[in-house]
C-alpha cells in the first residue's frame, strides 16, 4: 500500500524552449496536476549536468525529471541527444547506488504539451509515490557511522 | 634550535603511503635532516601513551595515512589534531576514502560474513566473530569497533591540507614536507597538487581525434588498449579529463586509463556525475535505444567511477546494489 | 550561501486574484522573511504595473537593496520588466530572479495549502539563487538591416512591401515559381466579393518592381544560423533552365511543349499544363520554369523543342541549383498552410466519385481564368441543378483536425452565392455551427441566407452514390441528419463541394527545425504569446504572419503581415539588440585542455589554443546552451545567467 500521508519531492530540470514553456501553458491553460513538482529552467535538456540530479537526490529529491524537446526539435539543434544518452548511464549508476530507475524520467515534452506536461507529472507523482521515500540522507543514515565532527569546509575546495 | 617534529600515522590502509616515505629514497635523508620523526608506528615503536604526552603544538605536523573506519582510528585521528598544529591527509585513502572506501559499496553485515562465514579459504568451525569485548585465558580483551562506513579523514577531524594520490607520488610528499619547513604553504584546506586535471600533462591528450564518437566502452579487464592513443578515443573509460593532475601520468605511461586516485579536479563537484556528463556527450547513439545499449557496455559504474572517492562522494555510499531490495543490515 | 551583507527585496505579487485566489500570499511573503540575507519583503495587488516596479525602484533606492527577487508570473512573460526596473534604480539587472507561481503553481493547484507551500519551496530557490548571480553587463550587437522574408503569399507579400516601402532591403523566398500563394488561386473572397486577383495582382507586381525586393521563387532555406540582427540564411534556388535575363514571358515555349498531361498545380488538378510553363498568366516573376520531373529533356534525355522555338534563346538545359548565402537581421516566416486532403475521409467519396470537389478546386472552377473559364459545370459539362456545400470536413474532428478552420463557413457561404448566382441551382449547405465574426461576415450571411440556399444543420455522414428513389438516379446523394429536425436526409445533388479544412503547409516541419521554432500539437508554428505576441516567435528576431500560425482569413493574414514588418523593422530600426548573457565560457585557470568540449558543441564554437594548451568559446558563435558546461569533466566550462552555483543553489532551495 502506497503511503497516502506521503508527498514526493520532485525536482524537474525543464528546458527553456520546450517543456518549460509547456508547463507555462499546462498553467495558462489551467491544468491541474499535482504540487509535487518543483521545476528549475535550463536553457537545454543538454545543460543537465548528471551532478545536478545526483545534488538532487543527495539533498532529498525523491524523484527527478529531466525535460527537453522531442528528438529532432532541440533548439540548440542536438543538445536533447546529449541529455538522451546521459540518461541511461545515469539510470544505471544510480541503481547501482540503490537508487531506484522509475525515480528519474527523462521525457521529451513540447512547447505545445501542456496536457502531456501535466499527464506525466500526475503519473510520475504516483509512480513515486509507490515507491515511497527515498530521502537519501537517512535512508543511508543506518549504514553510516554517526560521527559527530561536522565536516570540514575544507573537503570541498 | 631543536628541529620540528613530525609524525605519520596509518588508519585503513595497504601500507602504500608509508612506502612513499622510504620512496623517497636520498631526500629521506633531507628529511630525517631536517626534522624529527615523533611517531611512525610502521617503523617503530610508539604507544598511544606517548603520543598523550606530547604538549600541544610540540609535534608540527602529523601525516596520516588511510580512511577511517575503526573507533581506535578515530581515537588516534582524534589524540593527533588535538596534538598537532598542521594535519595532511595523506593519500587517497585519507583523502577522499580511497580503495578501502569501496567498501561503503556494500554493507558491515556483509564483509563479516563473507570474511568469517563465506570465504573460500575460510577455517572457522566454531563459527567466530569478533567481538568488541571478550575475555581470553580470564583477561577482559578490547577490540575496536568496526564501523558500518568507511569515512575520509575529514569527516572525524579537520584537515588543514591533502596531499592526493595512490599513494602521493614522492616529489609531492618532498615538496609538501619542504613548503611546512620553509613556512610556504598555501591556504588552509588546500590539495597539494595542481589545480587542473590530468589531460593538461597527459602525454596522450594530443592523439585525441577531432571527433569523438564512443560506441562501445571497454575495460582493460578483456582487452589491451593501444599504448599511443587517447584511452577515452578508444573506447576505455580514462578518469583523466575530471582527475586532478599531479601523479606523474604513472598510470598511463604504464598503458593503463587514469583511476581517478587524486581525486576530482577542483571544478568537479561529483567525479561520477562529471564523467557521465562527458561520457553521454560522446557516445555514437542517437536513439532511445541505442543509448540504452551503449550503457549496457558500462560495467560497475560505482567502483569505476568513484574507486577512490566513494565515501567523499555526493552520494558517499551505495544503499542496495539491486533495485528496491533493502540491505542486509 | 548568501554573503552577511546582502540586503535581498523580495515582491509577492497578488496578481489580482490569480495568484492570491489559491496561493495565501501573506503566508509566502511571512515566510520570505525567514530566508537568509532578506532585508524588505513586500506583497502587492499587481508587481508588473508602474506602482509595482515604482516599490522596487524605490526600495533599491531607499534600502540600498542588493538584490531583488519577485515571486509572481513566468519569467517568461515579466522578467524583462523587472530587469529594467532594476537596471533604472541602478542595480544590476542580472542580480534579479523571478519565481514563477502563477503559471506553474497557483494556476495548476488548486488546494491552497499545497500551492502555498509550493510557492514558498520555488521563492526560496530564487532567493537561494539570487544570491549566486553577478552583476553582467548587456550584451549588445549590431542589426543587420535586411529582412528574408519566407514564404510570398498574401502574408508575405504584405510583410515584405511594407519593409520595402520603408526603404528596407527584403529577401523574399518563395518556393514555388510564382508568388501569391493561394490567394492567387481565388476566385471571389468573402465578404465583399471582390475578386481577388483584382487586389491580389497589383500587390504582386509590386512586389516584382520593388527595387528593395529580391525576389527568389523557385527557392527553399536550407540552412540558418547566427541569431537576432545576425542571421545567415542558405537559399537553394532550384534550376529554372531559363535565363531570366534573356527570357521576356513571351509564351512560344510553352505553346510547343511536346508534355502537355502534367495536372495543374495551380488549377488543383482541374486543368493540365506543360512541362515548361508559368503556373498561371498574372504569375510573378513572369517567366516559365522547366518542371525537370516531366521535361523530356530531362526523363529521356531528347527533345529540346522549347530551347529550339525561344526566340530569345533564354532556355539553358545546364543551368544548375545555386546555392546563395544571405545575411539578415530579421526573419518573417509566412509560409501559410495547405488544405486538409480530403481524400482521408472516404465516405465523402472525394477522388472516388465524379462532381465531388474541393474548395480549391471549386474556387478554379469559378474562376474566369480557370478551366472553364469561370463557368460552374459538371464533369459532363453540364450546369448543376442542385449542389451540396459540406462545411467542416477535417475540421473540428477528434479523428483529424481538432481545430475549427475559422474560414470555410465563409467561403461556404460564398460558393453558395456564387453556385445561385451563376447557375440558379438549389445549394444544400450541411454545417454544424455558422461561425460569422469578422467584420461585415454576419451581414454577408444573411444575405446569402435571402438567396433562398437551403442551410441544414448537421454534419453530413457521407455522400452515395446508391440510389433508393427514381429523383436520386444518377445523382450523388448526401446523407445527413438534419439536427433540427430530428431527421436523416438525402438530398440528391449533381455536385458535391468539400469546405476542407487547414492545416500548416507542407515543409512547416522541416522550417520548424531549420529555424528552431515550435509546433503547436497541430503542427502550426508556436506564436510568442498568443494573444500579446501573436507575431512574435519565442526566438528574438524571427516573426510569424498569416496561416502558419493557425487558419486565418485575408484579412487577418495582411494584418499580421503588416505587423510583422512592423515587428522586423522596429528592431533593425533600432540598429542595435541586447542579448541575453547566457553563453558559455571557459575558465583558463581550471580547463585542462581535454577538449571533450570541442566535441560536445552543436556550434562549432570552440577551438583549441594549442600554445596555452586550453580550449576557448567564440562568444559571437556560442548560442548558450550549456551543454558543454554539462559536458566539462573538471568544471572548467561555466555558463552565464546558468551557473552551476546557481542551479544548486535552486536546487537547495526547492528542497529545503
Amino acid at each position: 500500500m502506497p503511503d497516502q500521508q506521503f508527498e514526493p519531492k520532485i525536482v524537474g530540470f525543464l528546458c527553456r524552449w520546450c517543456s518549460y514553456t509547456g508547463a507555462d501553458l499546462a498553467g495558462t491553460s489551467r491544468i491541474q496536476y499535482p504540487s509535487n513538482i518543483a521545476p528549475i529552467k535550463v536553457m537545454c535538456s543538454g545543460r543537465v549536468d548528471p551532478t545536478f540530479v545526483i545534488t538532487a537526490f543527495a539533498d532529498g529529491a525523491d524523484g527527478v525529471l529531466i525535460a527537453g524537446c522531442h528528438p529532432g526539435d532541440c533548439h540548440y539543434s542536438v543538445g536533447n541527444y546529449k541529455a538522451m544518452r546521459r540518461f541511461p548511464m545515469l539510470a544505471k549508476l544510480l541503481d547501482q547506488f540503490g537508487i531506484e530507475r522509475a525515480r528519474l524520467r527523462l521525457e521529451w515534452i513540447s512547447a505545445s504539451e501542456g496536457h502531456l506536461y501535466a499527464d506525466l507529472v500526475k503519473s510520475f507523482s504516483e509512480e513515486v509515490r509507490a515507491l515511497g521515500p527515498l530521502r537519501w540522507k537517512q535512508r543511508i543514515a543506518p549504514l553510516c557511522e554517526s560521527v559527530d565532527i561536522a565536516r570540514s569546509q575544507a573537503a570541498t575546495v | 634550535m631543536s628541529k620540528p617534529k613530525v609524525a605519520f600515522y596509518w588508519c585503513a590502509s595497504c601500507g602504500g603511503c608509508e612506502e612513499t616515505v622510504v620512496d623517497l629514497a636520498e631526500d629521506i635523508l633531507k628529511v630525517v635532516d631536517a626534522v624529527d620523526i615523533a611517531l611512525w608506528p610502521v617503523a617503530l615503536d610508539f604507544k598511544k601513551k606517548d603520543v598523550e604526552a606530547w604538549a600541544p603544538g610540540e609535534v608540527t605536523v602529523a601525516f596520516i595515512n588511510g580512511s577511517v573506519r575503526l573507533s581506535e582510528q578515530l581515537e588516534w585521528v582524534r589524540l593527533l589534531r588535538e596534538k598537532c598544529p598542521i594535519v595532511v591527509a595523506f593519500g587517497a585513502c585519507a583523502h577522499l576514502g580511497g580503495i578501502p572506501g569501496l567498501a561503503n559499496a556494500t554493507t558491515r553485515e556483509r564483509i563479516l560474513e563473507n570474511k568469517y562465514f563465506n570465504a573460500p579459504t575460510l577455517d572457522n568451525p566454531d563459527g567466530l566473530q569478533p567481538l568488541t569485548a571478550c575475555t581470553v585465558y580470564g583477561c577482559d580483551l578490547e577490540l575496536p569497533e568496526f564501523w558500518k562506513d568507511v569515512k575520509p579523514l575529514d569527516e572525524v577531524i579537520e584537515v588543514d591540507y591533502y596531499l592526493p594520490g595512490c599513494p602521493p607520488p614522492a616529489k609531492t610528499v618532498m615538496s609538501a614536507v619542504t613548503a611546512i619547513l620553509e613556512g610556504t604553504l598555501p591556504p588552509k584546506g588546500a590539495v597539494l597538487s595542481p589545480a587542473k586535471a590530468l589531460c593538461e600533462a597527459c602525454p596522450l591528450n594530443n592523439t585525441k581525434p577531432e571527433t569523438l564518437s564512443i560506441s562501445e566502452f571497454k575495460r582493460v579487464a578483456t582487452s589491451t588498449p593501444d599504448p599511443g592513443q587517447c584511452f577515452l578515443a578508444q573506447g576505455y573509460i580514462c578518469m583523466g579529463p575530471a582527475t586532478r593532475a599531479g601523479c606523474g601520468e604513472r598510470c598511463i605511461r604504464a598503458n593503463m586509463p587514469c583511476r581517478g586516485c587524486f581525486g576530482p579536479a577542483p571544478g568537479a563537484r561529483d567525479i561520477g556525475g562529471k564523467m557521465l556528463g562527458a561520457l553521454g556527450s560522446l557516445g555514437a547513439a542517437d536513439t532511445e535505444e541505442t543509448s540504452m545499449v551503449l550503457a549496457d557496455t558500462l560495467v560497475d559504474l560505482v567502483g569505476t567511477l568513484y574507486r577512490f572517492n566513494l565515501p567523499a562522494s555526493l552520494l558517499k555510499r551505495q544503499y542496495t546494489s539491486g533495485t528496491g531490495v533493502p540491505p542486509v543490515m | 550561501m548568501i554573503a552577511q551583507d546582502e540586503k535581498i527585496g523580495v515582491y509577492v505579487c497578488h496578481c489580482g486574484t490569480n495568484i492570491s485566489g489559491t496561493v495565501d500570499v501573506s503566508a509566502v511573503a511571512e515566510y520570505a522573511r525567514t530566508l537568509p540575507g532578506v532585508a524588505i519583503v513586500r506583497e502587492y495587488k499587481y508587481m508588473c504595473s508602474e506602482p509595482g516596479q515604482d516599490l522596487i525602484r524605490k526600495d533599491i533606492e531607499e534600502l540600498n537593496l542588493t538584490r531583488v527577487v519577485v515571486s509572481s508570473c513566468s519569467p517568461l512573460m515579466h522578467e524583462v520588466t523587472f530587469r529594467k526596473a532594476c537596471n533604472d534604480a541602478g542595480l544590476n539587472g542580472f542580480l534579479f530572479q523571478m519565481s514563477n507561481i502563477r503559471e506553474q503553481c497557483s494556476w495548476v493547484h488548486d488546494d491552497r495549502e499545497r500551492a502555498t507551500a509550493k510557492a514558498k519551496q520555488l521563492l526560496a530557490a530564487a532567493v537561494l539563487r539570487v544570491g549566486q548571480q553577478v552583476a553582467m553587463e548587456e550584451r549588445i550587437v549590431p542589426v543587420r538591416p535586411e529582412t528574408l522574408v519566407i514564404g510570398a503569399g498574401i502574408a508575405g507579400i504584405e510583410a515584405a512591401v511594407r519593409l520595402a516601402d520603408a526603404g528596407r532591403k527584403v529577401y523574399l523566398v518563395e518556393r514555388l515559381p510564382s508568388i501569391g500563394g493561394h490567394m492567387a488561386q481565388f476566385d471571389k473572397t468573402f465578404p465583399t466579393l471582390d475578386c481577388a486577383a483584382c487586389i491580389l495582382t497589383p500587390k504582386m507586381v509590386s512586389v516584382g518592381q520593388h527595387p528593395n525586393i529580391e525576389l527568389l521563387t523557385y527557392s527553399e532555406v536550407e540552412a540558418i544560423t547566427g541569431y537576432v540582427g545576425n542571421f545567415r540564411v542558405r537559399v537553394r534556388r532550384r534550376a529554372t533552365s531559363i535565363d531570366p535575363t534573356k527570357c521576356v514571358g513571351c509564351g512560344l515555349c510553352w505553346e510547343k511543349c511536346a508534355v502537355k498531361k502534367v495536372p495543374s498545380e495551380f488549377d488543383a488538378g482541374m486543368s493540365m499544363r506543360t512541362a515548361i510553363y508559368v503556373p498561371f498568366a498574372q504569375a510573378v516573376p513572369n517567366k516559365p520554369v522547366i518542371d525537370r520531373e516531366h521535361c523530356l529533356h530531362f526523363t529521356r534525355g531528347k527533345c529540346g523543342i522549347c530551347q529550339k522555338t525561344c526566340p530569345a534563346d533564354a532556355i539553358d538545359f545546364d543551368i544548375q541549383d545555386e546555392i546563395l548565402d544571405l545575411e539578415v537581421g530579421a526573419i518573417i516566416v509566412a509560409t501559410g498552410f495547405t488544405l486538409f486532403d480530403a481524400g482521408e475521409l472516404a465516405r465523402y467519396g472525394y477522388g472516388r466519385l465524379d462532381n465531388v470537389l474541393t474548395a480549391l478546386q471549386f474556387e478554379r472552377l469559378s474562376h474566369a481564368s480557370g478551366p472553364t473559364g469561370g463557368e460552374i459545370l459538371t464533369k459532363s459539362g453540364e450546369r448543376p441543378g442542385a449542389v451540396a456545400i459540406l462545411h467542416c470536413i477535417g475540421s473540428r474532428d477528434e479523428n483529424h483536425l481538432k481545430y475549427c478552420s475559422r474560414v470555410c463557413c465563409m467561403y461556404s457561404l460564398k460558393f453558395a452565392h456564387l453556385v445561385r448566382e451563376k447557375t440558379h441551382a438549389e445549394v444544400y449547405n450541411f454545417y454544424i455551427d455558422m461561425r460569422a465574426f469578422g467584420k461585415g461576415y454576419e451581414e454577408f450571411y444573411r444575405r446569402v441566407m435571402s438567396e433562398g440556399v437551403h442551410f441544414i444543420r448537421g454534419k453530413a455522414a457521407e455522400v452515395s452514390t446508391v440510389a433508393e428513389t427514381p429523383e436520386e438516379e444518377g445523382k450523388l446523394i448526401v446523407v445527413g441528419e438534419d439536427t433540427l429536425l430530428g431527421v436523416t436526409r438525402r438530398i440528391p445533388v449533381d455536385m458535391v463541394i468539400l469546405a476542407s479544412g487547414m492545416r500548416p503547409a507542407e515543409g512547416t516541419e522541416k522550417l520548424a527545425r531549420i529555424l528552431s521554432l515550435g509546433c503547436t500539437r497541430d503542427g502550426f508554428y508556436l506564436e510568442k504569446h498568443v494573444k500579446l505576441a501573436p507575431v512574435d516567435s519565442p526566438s528574438d528576431g524571427i516573426f510569424l504572419a498569416g496561416a502558419c500560425t493557425g487558419p486565418k482569413d485575408i484579412p487577418d493574414a495582411v494584418a499580421q503581415g503588416a505587423a510583422a514588418a512592423a515587428g522586423a523593422l522596429s528592431l533593425i530600426d533600432k540598429g542595435r539588440v541586447i542579448i541575453e548573457p547566457i553563453t558559455s565560457e571557459i575558465n583558463p585557470e581550471v580547463c585542462a585542455g581535454c577538449q571533450l568540449c570541442i566535441m560536445t558543441c552543436p556550434y562549432t564554437a570552440i577551438h583549441f589554443d594549442s600554445e596555452r594548451n586550453v580550449s576557448v568559446i567564440t562568444e559571437e558563435l556560442c548560442k548558450g546552451c550549456g551543454t558543454c558546461v554539462a559536458g566539462c569533466p573538471s568544471g572548467a566550462a561555466r555558463q552565464k545567467s546558468y551557473e552551476d552555483s546557481q542551479i544548486y543553489a535552486e536546487i537547495e532551495g526547492v528542497l529545503a
